[in-house]
């Protein structure tokens, strides 16, 4: 399954319960304010860093750009996607949920 | 009084301080705050701008938004000097959640007019508990 996640993870609870409920293979990936989940350093950094084994990773490029967060300070393991990488993913897997 | 007679009178002169809590692109508060705050502007009034919790994002540099569609308007916050809003509080500890340092941040500045237009930053960064004391100095606060 995909999981997309568009909203911060300091002001909603979208990405935690997004998290409590992905199972192990599948594909997060986080969009608009949900890509502030994937900066290194933050107070939730860590519990990112300890799903990186069992889930994929994924942030949207356009969305990091936008918020000034550049490549070097994303969490080791997330992947970076432009909007065709969001099809591709969107195509490989059979479910997507949306987080909302 | 009414609040026209109230801006308009000598003395008359509030507090205004405008929350910032979002971050920038996902909703549209950001932007609405800004304007407000240009829109204010003229009616001279002591105003600040308080940056906490996801608004801290708002002033975060290097934003290029070309990909998504939207218009970048943070450029426009070093611009707010100019019209004379120049306390911009901004908490550390929203800074220190989020993985952030004040180094982050856009250089906004202003120029002193009662010190020889000499050019200083209209960034203070505050403590939590500093911020709730500029909170409650204010005559009218508008949250965003």
């Amino acid at each position: 399954m995909l999981h997309t996640v568009n909203k911060s993870p300091f002001e909603k609870s979208t990405f935690d319960s997004c998290l409590n409920h992905a199972r192990p293979g599948d594909a997060v990936l986080l969009i608009e304010d949900g890509v502030y989940a994937a900066v290194k350093g933050t107070a939730v950094a860590g519990r990112v860093a300890d799903m990186n084994g069992e889930l994929s990773l994924y942030a949207l490029g356009p969305d990091l750009s936008a918020r000034g967060i550049k490549d070097a300070s994303l969490i080791d393991g997330i992947s970076i996607v432009d909007y065709g990488g969001f099809v591709d993913l969107v195509a490989e897997h059979e479910v997507s949920q949306a987080w909302l | 009084m009414s609040m026209e007679e109230d801006l308009s009178s000598d003395g008359g002169q509030k507090k205004f301080l405008y929350v910032n809590r979002r971050a920038p692109y996902g909703t549209i508060y950001a932007l609405e705050s800004l304007e407000v705050v240009l829109i204010g502007a003229a009616f001279d009034q002591d105003v600040s701008l308080a940056f906490f919790d996801d608004g801290v994002f708002q002033i975060v540099k290097g934003q290029d938004t070309k990909e998504i569609g939207m218009k970048n308007f943070s450029p426009t916050y070093r611009a707010l000097g100019d019209y004379e809003v120049t306390k911009l509080y901004v908490e550390k500890e929203s800074l220190e959640e989020r993985g952030l340092t004040p180094d982050d941040l856009m250089e906004i500045t202003y120029e002193d007019e009662d010190d020889d237009w000499a050019e200083k930053p209209s960034v203070r960064l505050v403590s939590r508990a500093e911020l709730s004391e500029v909170m409650a100095e204010q005559d009218v606060i508008l949250s965003f």
